[in-house]
Protein backbone atom coordinates (compact mmCIF):
# COMPACT_ATOMS: atom_id res chain seq x y z
CA UNK A 1 0.00 0.00 0.00
CA UNK A 2 1.49 3.32 -1.07
CA UNK A 3 0.85 5.41 2.00
CA UNK A 4 3.71 7.03 3.87
CA UNK A 5 2.91 7.39 7.57
CA UNK A 6 5.06 9.75 9.61
CA UNK A 7 5.00 10.84 13.20
CA UNK A 8 5.71 14.41 14.06
CA UNK A 9 5.42 15.26 17.73
CA UNK A 10 1.84 14.69 18.74
CA UNK A 11 0.64 14.37 15.18
CA UNK A 12 0.39 11.47 12.78
CA UNK A 13 0.78 12.38 9.14
CA UNK A 14 -0.48 9.96 6.48
CA UNK A 15 0.58 10.85 2.97
CA UNK A 16 -1.31 8.92 0.32
CA UNK A 17 0.93 8.47 -2.72
CA UNK A 18 -1.53 7.14 -5.29
CA UNK A 19 -5.16 6.27 -5.81
CA UNK A 20 -6.19 3.53 -3.42
CA UNK A 21 -8.42 0.53 -3.93
CA UNK A 22 -11.39 0.12 -1.59
CA UNK A 23 -9.56 -2.63 0.28
CA UNK A 24 -6.54 -0.39 0.79
CA UNK A 25 -8.76 2.42 2.03
CA UNK A 26 -10.20 0.13 4.69
CA UNK A 27 -6.71 -1.11 5.65
CA UNK A 28 -5.52 2.51 5.92
CA UNK A 29 -8.45 3.38 8.17
CA UNK A 30 -7.71 0.49 10.53
CA UNK A 31 -3.99 1.23 10.53
CA UNK A 32 -4.46 4.95 11.27
CA UNK A 33 -6.92 4.50 14.13
CA UNK A 34 -4.57 1.94 15.66
CA UNK A 35 -1.60 4.29 15.37
CA UNK A 36 -3.52 7.21 16.87
CA UNK A 37 -4.04 5.09 19.97
CA UNK A 38 -0.56 3.60 20.03
CA UNK A 39 1.23 6.91 19.76
CA UNK A 40 -1.24 8.88 21.83
CA UNK A 41 -1.52 11.33 18.97
CA UNK A 42 -3.52 14.55 19.36
CA UNK A 43 -3.85 15.19 15.66
CA UNK A 44 -4.10 13.30 12.40
CA UNK A 45 -3.27 14.77 9.01
CA UNK A 46 -4.30 12.91 5.86
CA UNK A 47 -2.62 14.18 2.72
CA UNK A 48 -4.65 13.33 -0.40
CA UNK A 49 -2.75 15.54 -2.87
CA UNK A 50 -1.81 12.56 -5.03
CA UNK A 51 -5.36 11.28 -5.35
CA UNK A 52 -7.03 12.03 -8.67
CA UNK A 53 -10.37 10.67 -7.55
CA UNK A 54 -12.19 10.87 -4.26
CA UNK A 55 -15.40 8.88 -4.64
CA UNK A 56 -18.19 8.35 -2.16
CA UNK A 57 -16.43 5.33 -0.69
CA UNK A 58 -13.20 7.19 -0.06
CA UNK A 59 -15.12 10.19 1.29
CA UNK A 60 -16.99 7.96 3.72
CA UNK A 61 -13.78 6.24 4.77
CA UNK A 62 -12.14 9.62 5.41
CA UNK A 63 -15.11 10.65 7.51
CA UNK A 64 -15.01 7.46 9.50
CA UNK A 65 -11.25 7.81 10.00
CA UNK A 66 -11.92 11.24 11.46
CA UNK A 67 -14.74 10.02 13.67
CA UNK A 68 -12.83 7.06 15.07
CA UNK A 69 -9.72 9.18 15.56
CA UNK A 70 -11.77 11.74 17.45
CA UNK A 71 -13.08 9.02 19.74
CA UNK A 72 -9.49 8.17 20.51
CA UNK A 73 -8.65 11.80 21.16
CA UNK A 74 -7.25 13.09 17.88
CA UNK A 75 -8.57 15.75 15.53
CA UNK A 76 -8.26 15.07 11.78
CA UNK A 77 -7.42 17.48 8.98
CA UNK A 78 -7.49 16.62 5.27
CA UNK A 79 -4.82 18.26 3.15
CA UNK A 80 -4.28 18.84 -0.51
CA UNK A 81 -7.58 18.19 -2.23
CA UNK A 82 -6.92 19.18 -5.86
CA UNK A 83 -9.15 21.75 -7.58
CA UNK A 84 -10.57 19.20 -10.04
CA UNK A 85 -11.25 16.76 -7.24
CA UNK A 86 -12.95 19.47 -5.19
CA UNK A 87 -15.23 20.39 -8.10
CA UNK A 88 -16.11 16.75 -8.72
CA UNK A 89 -16.83 16.14 -5.05
CA UNK A 90 -19.11 19.15 -4.85
CA UNK A 91 -20.93 18.10 -7.98
CA UNK A 92 -21.50 14.63 -6.62
CA UNK A 93 -22.58 16.18 -3.34
CA UNK A 94 -19.88 14.38 -1.38
CA UNK A 95 -19.00 16.25 1.71
CA UNK A 96 -16.44 15.58 4.32
CA UNK A 97 -18.32 17.15 7.24
CA UNK A 98 -17.26 17.30 10.00
CA UNK A 99 -13.77 17.03 8.61
CA UNK A 100 -11.64 20.11 8.26
CA UNK A 101 -9.69 20.73 5.10
CA UNK A 102 -6.42 22.59 4.85
CA UNK A 103 -4.50 23.78 1.85
CA UNK A 104 -1.13 22.39 2.76
CA UNK A 105 0.80 20.74 5.58
CA UNK A 106 1.71 24.09 7.15
CA UNK A 107 -1.91 25.06 7.37
CA UNK A 108 -2.92 21.67 8.65
CA UNK A 109 -0.42 21.82 11.47
CA UNK A 110 -1.61 25.33 12.40
CA UNK A 111 -5.23 24.22 12.35
CA UNK A 112 -4.42 21.27 14.59
CA UNK A 113 -2.38 23.45 16.96
CA UNK A 114 -5.40 25.68 17.33
CA UNK A 115 -7.86 22.82 17.82
CA UNK A 116 -5.68 20.95 20.27
CA UNK A 117 -4.90 24.05 22.32
CA UNK A 118 -8.56 24.98 22.48
CA UNK A 119 -9.61 21.54 23.58
CA UNK A 120 -10.14 20.47 27.20
CA UNK A 121 -6.99 20.38 29.35
CA UNK A 122 -4.77 17.40 28.65
CA UNK A 123 -5.06 14.60 31.20
CA UNK A 124 -1.38 13.75 30.84
CA UNK B 1 -27.46 27.96 -78.48
CA UNK B 2 -30.53 30.22 -78.56
CA UNK B 3 -32.43 27.96 -76.18
CA UNK B 4 -29.41 27.88 -73.93
CA UNK B 5 -29.38 31.63 -73.66
CA UNK B 6 -33.01 31.97 -72.62
CA UNK B 7 -32.36 29.39 -69.93
CA UNK B 8 -29.26 31.26 -68.92
CA UNK B 9 -30.98 34.60 -68.51
CA UNK B 10 -33.69 33.08 -66.35
CA UNK B 11 -31.27 31.36 -64.05
CA UNK B 12 -28.11 33.43 -64.07
CA UNK B 13 -26.38 31.37 -61.43
CA UNK B 14 -26.53 28.04 -63.22
CA UNK B 15 -23.98 28.83 -65.82
CA UNK B 16 -23.75 27.27 -69.23
CA UNK B 17 -20.31 25.91 -69.90
CA UNK B 18 -17.93 28.85 -69.97
CA UNK B 19 -16.23 29.32 -73.27
CA UNK B 20 -12.52 30.01 -72.58
CA UNK B 21 -12.18 32.19 -75.68
CA UNK B 22 -15.07 34.35 -74.60
CA UNK B 23 -13.71 34.66 -71.11
CA UNK B 24 -10.39 35.65 -72.56
CA UNK B 25 -12.08 38.25 -74.73
CA UNK B 26 -13.96 39.53 -71.69
CA UNK B 27 -10.87 39.77 -69.49
CA UNK B 28 -9.00 41.53 -72.29
CA UNK B 29 -11.73 44.09 -72.52
CA UNK B 30 -11.77 44.67 -68.76
CA UNK B 31 -7.99 45.06 -68.69
CA UNK B 32 -7.94 47.47 -71.61
CA UNK B 33 -10.51 49.79 -70.15
CA UNK B 34 -9.52 49.37 -66.54
CA UNK B 35 -8.69 53.03 -65.92
CA UNK B 36 -12.07 54.28 -67.01
CA UNK B 37 -13.97 51.48 -65.29
CA UNK B 38 -12.16 51.97 -61.99
CA UNK B 39 -12.87 55.68 -62.06
CA UNK B 40 -16.50 55.02 -62.87
CA UNK B 41 -16.64 52.56 -59.96
CA UNK B 42 -15.09 55.03 -57.51
CA UNK B 43 -17.53 57.69 -58.73
CA UNK B 44 -20.48 55.39 -58.14
CA UNK B 45 -19.18 54.40 -54.68
CA UNK B 46 -18.84 58.04 -53.67
CA UNK B 47 -22.24 58.83 -55.15
CA UNK B 48 -23.87 56.07 -53.15
CA UNK B 49 -22.05 57.37 -50.03
CA UNK B 50 -20.52 53.97 -49.37
CA UNK B 51 -17.26 53.60 -47.44
CA UNK B 52 -17.77 57.07 -46.00
CA UNK B 53 -15.25 56.33 -43.25
CA UNK B 54 -12.41 56.03 -45.76
CA UNK B 55 -10.54 58.82 -47.54
CA UNK B 56 -10.79 59.04 -51.35
CA UNK B 57 -7.13 58.00 -51.65
CA UNK B 58 -7.74 54.91 -49.57
CA UNK B 59 -10.82 54.06 -51.57
CA UNK B 60 -8.86 54.42 -54.78
CA UNK B 61 -6.03 52.15 -53.67
CA UNK B 62 -8.43 49.49 -52.37
CA UNK B 63 -10.49 49.78 -55.53
CA UNK B 64 -7.42 49.22 -57.68
CA UNK B 65 -6.51 46.11 -55.74
CA UNK B 66 -10.06 44.76 -55.72
CA UNK B 67 -10.43 45.42 -59.42
CA UNK B 68 -7.21 43.55 -60.26
CA UNK B 69 -8.18 40.65 -58.05
CA UNK B 70 -11.64 40.64 -59.52
CA UNK B 71 -10.38 40.42 -63.09
CA UNK B 72 -7.84 37.75 -62.13
CA UNK B 73 -10.58 35.76 -60.47
CA UNK B 74 -12.69 36.07 -63.63
CA UNK B 75 -9.78 34.98 -65.76
CA UNK B 76 -8.57 32.01 -63.79
CA UNK B 77 -11.87 30.99 -62.25
CA UNK B 78 -9.96 30.56 -59.01
CA UNK B 79 -11.30 32.65 -56.19
CA UNK B 80 -8.63 31.79 -53.64
CA UNK B 81 -6.49 34.91 -54.05
CA UNK B 82 -9.58 37.07 -53.99
CA UNK B 83 -10.86 35.27 -50.94
CA UNK B 84 -7.60 35.93 -49.14
CA UNK B 85 -7.61 39.56 -50.18
CA UNK B 86 -11.23 39.95 -49.07
CA UNK B 87 -10.40 38.50 -45.68
CA UNK B 88 -7.42 40.78 -45.34
CA UNK B 89 -9.46 43.78 -46.43
CA UNK B 90 -12.24 42.89 -43.98
CA UNK B 91 -9.72 42.71 -41.18
CA UNK B 92 -8.57 46.23 -41.99
CA UNK B 93 -11.95 47.87 -42.49
CA UNK B 94 -14.11 46.17 -39.84
CA UNK B 95 -12.47 48.01 -36.92
CA UNK B 96 -13.20 51.26 -38.77
CA UNK B 97 -16.92 50.58 -38.74
CA UNK B 98 -17.56 49.51 -42.32
CA UNK B 99 -20.89 47.70 -42.48
CA UNK B 100 -21.86 44.54 -44.33
CA UNK B 101 -24.22 46.39 -46.65
CA UNK B 102 -21.41 48.71 -47.72
CA UNK B 103 -19.16 45.82 -48.67
CA UNK B 104 -21.92 44.03 -50.55
CA UNK B 105 -22.87 47.38 -52.08
CA UNK B 106 -19.45 48.07 -53.56
CA UNK B 107 -19.07 44.56 -54.94
CA UNK B 108 -22.48 44.70 -56.57
CA UNK B 109 -21.63 48.15 -57.91
CA UNK B 110 -18.51 46.79 -59.56
CA UNK B 111 -20.53 43.97 -61.01
CA UNK B 112 -22.97 46.52 -62.37
CA UNK B 113 -20.27 48.84 -63.73
CA UNK B 114 -18.59 46.00 -65.57
CA UNK B 115 -21.86 44.64 -66.94
CA UNK B 116 -22.77 48.07 -68.29
CA UNK B 117 -19.42 48.42 -69.93
CA UNK B 118 -19.95 45.03 -71.56
CA UNK B 119 -23.34 46.19 -72.84
CA UNK B 120 -21.83 49.31 -74.32
CA UNK B 121 -18.91 47.50 -75.86
CA UNK B 122 -20.83 44.66 -77.45
CA UNK B 123 -24.17 46.28 -78.19
CA UNK B 124 -23.60 45.97 -81.94
CA UNK B 125 -23.47 42.22 -81.70
CA UNK B 126 -26.34 41.07 -79.42
CA UNK B 127 -25.48 37.43 -79.93
CA UNK B 128 -21.90 37.87 -78.77
CA UNK B 129 -23.11 40.08 -75.91
CA UNK B 130 -25.41 37.32 -74.72
CA UNK B 131 -22.67 34.77 -74.77
CA UNK B 132 -20.24 37.08 -73.02
CA UNK B 133 -22.81 37.76 -70.34
CA UNK B 134 -23.33 34.03 -69.96
CA UNK B 135 -19.68 33.72 -69.12
CA UNK B 136 -19.60 36.83 -67.01
CA UNK B 137 -22.70 36.43 -64.85
CA UNK B 138 -21.88 33.20 -62.98
CA UNK B 139 -18.28 34.21 -62.37
CA UNK B 140 -19.34 37.65 -61.14
CA UNK B 141 -21.97 36.13 -58.89
CA UNK B 142 -19.57 33.72 -57.31
CA UNK B 143 -17.11 36.57 -56.76
CA UNK B 144 -19.77 38.68 -55.07
CA UNK B 145 -20.72 35.75 -52.85
CA UNK B 146 -17.06 35.11 -52.01
CA UNK B 147 -16.39 38.67 -50.95
CA UNK B 148 -19.62 38.90 -48.95
CA UNK B 149 -19.04 35.61 -47.18
CA UNK B 150 -15.41 36.45 -46.42
CA UNK B 151 -16.51 39.70 -44.85
CA UNK B 152 -19.20 38.07 -42.73
CA UNK B 153 -16.85 35.22 -41.76
CA UNK B 154 -14.24 37.70 -40.65
CA UNK B 155 -16.82 39.57 -38.65
CA UNK B 156 -17.99 36.44 -36.92
CA UNK B 157 -14.44 35.45 -36.16
CA UNK B 158 -13.87 38.84 -34.51
CA UNK B 159 -17.08 38.45 -32.52
CA UNK B 160 -16.01 35.00 -31.35
CA UNK B 161 -12.59 36.30 -30.33
CA UNK B 162 -14.16 39.16 -28.42
CA UNK B 163 -16.56 36.83 -26.65
CA UNK B 164 -13.60 34.75 -25.60
CA UNK B 165 -11.75 37.83 -24.41
CA UNK B 166 -14.75 38.95 -22.39
CA UNK B 167 -15.01 35.53 -20.82
CA UNK B 168 -11.33 35.63 -19.91
CA UNK B 169 -11.40 39.15 -18.59
CA UNK B 170 -14.62 39.04 -16.70
CA UNK B 171 -13.57 36.76 -13.87
CA UNK B 172 -10.36 38.07 -12.36
CA UNK B 173 -9.23 36.63 -9.06
CA UNK B 174 -7.31 39.27 -7.13
CA UNK B 175 -4.99 38.91 -4.22
CA UNK B 176 -5.60 41.68 -1.69
CA UNK B 177 -2.97 40.62 0.76
CA UNK B 178 -1.17 37.50 1.82
CA UNK B 179 -3.64 34.60 1.73
CA UNK B 180 -6.69 36.75 1.02
CA UNK B 181 -8.33 36.76 -2.41
CA UNK B 182 -11.25 38.67 -3.80
CA UNK B 183 -13.37 37.48 -6.69
CA UNK B 184 -15.52 40.31 -8.02
CA UNK B 185 -18.25 38.91 -10.25
CA UNK B 186 -19.69 41.33 -12.79
CA UNK B 187 -22.44 40.80 -15.32
CA UNK B 188 -24.45 37.76 -16.17
CA UNK B 189 -23.47 34.39 -14.77
CA UNK B 190 -24.37 31.44 -16.93
CA UNK B 191 -23.55 27.82 -16.29
CA UNK B 192 -20.38 27.86 -18.41
CA UNK B 193 -19.07 31.03 -16.81
CA UNK B 194 -19.91 29.82 -13.33
CA UNK B 195 -17.98 26.62 -13.94
CA UNK B 196 -15.00 28.51 -15.32
CA UNK B 197 -15.20 30.86 -12.37
CA UNK B 198 -15.10 27.98 -9.90
CA UNK B 199 -12.09 26.49 -11.69
CA UNK B 200 -10.23 29.80 -11.70
CA UNK B 201 -11.04 30.39 -8.07
CA UNK B 202 -9.76 26.98 -7.00
CA UNK B 203 -6.60 27.33 -9.06
CA UNK B 204 -6.01 30.75 -7.49
CA UNK B 205 -6.56 29.32 -4.01
CA UNK B 206 -3.93 26.70 -4.69
CA UNK B 207 -1.45 29.09 -6.31
CA UNK B 208 -1.76 31.85 -3.70
CA UNK B 209 -2.25 29.52 -0.75
CA UNK B 210 -5.35 31.50 0.12
CA UNK B 211 -7.12 31.00 3.41
CA UNK B 212 -9.99 33.38 2.85
CA UNK B 213 -11.83 34.28 -0.35
CA UNK B 214 -14.29 37.14 -0.62
CA UNK B 215 -16.77 36.62 -3.46
CA UNK B 216 -18.41 39.91 -4.33
CA UNK B 217 -21.62 39.82 -6.35
CA UNK B 218 -22.43 43.54 -6.30
CA UNK B 219 -22.09 43.57 -10.08
CA UNK B 220 -24.52 40.72 -10.65
CA UNK B 221 -27.90 42.09 -11.63
CA UNK B 222 -30.02 38.97 -11.32
CA UNK B 223 -29.51 35.59 -9.83
CA UNK B 224 -31.46 32.40 -10.39
CA UNK B 225 -31.52 28.94 -8.90
CA UNK B 226 -28.79 27.57 -11.17
CA UNK B 227 -26.44 30.47 -10.49
CA UNK B 228 -27.12 30.31 -6.76
CA UNK B 229 -26.29 26.61 -6.76
CA UNK B 230 -23.10 27.32 -8.66
CA UNK B 231 -22.11 29.83 -6.01
CA UNK B 232 -22.83 27.34 -3.26
CA UNK B 233 -20.72 24.76 -5.10
CA UNK B 234 -17.84 27.21 -5.52
CA UNK B 235 -17.93 27.93 -1.80
CA UNK B 236 -18.04 24.26 -0.85
CA UNK B 237 -15.22 23.39 -3.23
CA UNK B 238 -13.14 26.20 -1.71
CA UNK B 239 -13.79 24.78 1.71
CA UNK B 240 -12.62 21.35 0.56
CA UNK B 241 -9.38 22.99 -0.45
CA UNK B 242 -8.99 24.55 2.94
CA UNK B 243 -10.16 28.10 2.27
CA UNK B 244 -13.15 29.88 3.79
CA UNK B 245 -15.40 31.89 1.51
CA UNK B 246 -17.35 35.04 2.32
CA UNK B 247 -20.13 36.16 0.02
CA UNK B 248 -20.67 39.90 -0.17
CA UNK B 249 -22.79 42.41 -2.04
CA UNK B 250 -26.08 40.54 -2.20
CA UNK B 251 -28.63 43.23 -3.05
CA UNK B 252 -31.97 43.21 -1.26
CA UNK B 253 -33.68 42.05 -4.45
CA UNK B 254 -31.30 39.14 -4.88
CA UNK B 255 -31.51 38.24 -1.22
CA UNK B 256 -35.29 38.07 -1.51
CA UNK B 257 -35.10 35.99 -4.66
CA UNK B 258 -32.80 33.54 -2.93
CA UNK B 259 -35.13 33.24 0.03
CA UNK B 260 -38.13 32.78 -2.28
CA UNK B 261 -36.26 30.11 -4.23
CA UNK B 262 -35.41 28.35 -1.01
CA UNK B 263 -31.68 28.34 -1.70
CA UNK B 264 -29.85 27.25 1.40
CA UNK B 265 -27.07 29.72 2.01
CA UNK B 266 -26.82 28.59 5.61
CA UNK B 267 -23.43 27.04 5.01
CA UNK B 268 -22.16 30.28 3.55
CA UNK B 269 -20.93 33.29 5.36
CA UNK B 270 -22.54 36.44 3.95
CA UNK B 271 -21.66 40.04 4.67
CA UNK B 272 -23.47 43.12 3.39
CA UNK B 273 -20.79 44.79 1.32
CA UNK B 274 -17.26 44.28 0.12
CA UNK B 275 -15.83 46.48 2.85
CA UNK B 276 -17.55 44.43 5.54
CA UNK B 277 -16.41 41.25 3.80
CA UNK B 278 -12.79 42.39 3.79
CA UNK B 279 -12.98 43.37 7.44
CA UNK B 280 -14.41 39.98 8.30
CA UNK B 281 -11.70 38.30 6.25
CA UNK B 282 -9.00 40.28 8.03
CA UNK B 283 -10.48 39.19 11.31
CA UNK B 284 -10.42 35.55 10.25
CA UNK B 285 -6.85 35.80 9.02
CA UNK B 286 -5.80 37.70 12.10
CA UNK B 287 -7.02 35.07 14.48
CA UNK B 288 -6.14 32.00 12.47
CA UNK B 289 -2.69 32.87 11.17
CA UNK B 290 -0.22 33.41 14.00
CA UNK B 291 2.37 34.89 11.64
CA UNK B 292 0.25 37.81 10.50
CA UNK B 293 1.24 41.33 11.56
CA UNK B 294 -1.39 42.22 14.14
CA UNK B 295 -1.23 45.98 13.66
CA UNK B 296 -1.82 45.76 9.93
CA UNK B 297 -5.27 44.30 10.30
CA UNK B 298 -6.16 46.19 13.48
CA UNK B 299 -5.71 49.46 11.67
CA UNK B 300 -8.34 48.28 9.22
CA UNK B 301 -11.01 47.86 11.83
Amino acid sequence: MSVAILHQGEYVIASIQSDLSDREVVALRDDLTRRVGDHRARGLIVDVAAMDVIDSFVARALRSIAETALMRGAETVIVGIQPDVAIAMVQFRLNLEPLRAALDLDDAVRTLDRLVKRGPPDAR
Amino acid sequence: MEADQSEGTKLPITAPAVDPDLLHELVDHLRKSQEALREEWVRRITEAKLLSVMTPDEIFSEVTAVYDNYVTALETGSIETLQEYARDLSERIIPRGVETDEVLGIVLLLRDVLARSLFVNYQRDPDLLHRILDSYEPAANSIAVTVGVSFVDQRERIIREQQEAIRELSTPVLQVRERLLILPIIGVLDAARARQLTEQLLAAIRDNRARVVVIDVTGVATIDLTVANHLVQAVEASRLMGASAILTGLSSGIAQTLVDLGVDLGTMQTVGDLQGGLEEAERMLGTSVPGVDETSWRSFQ
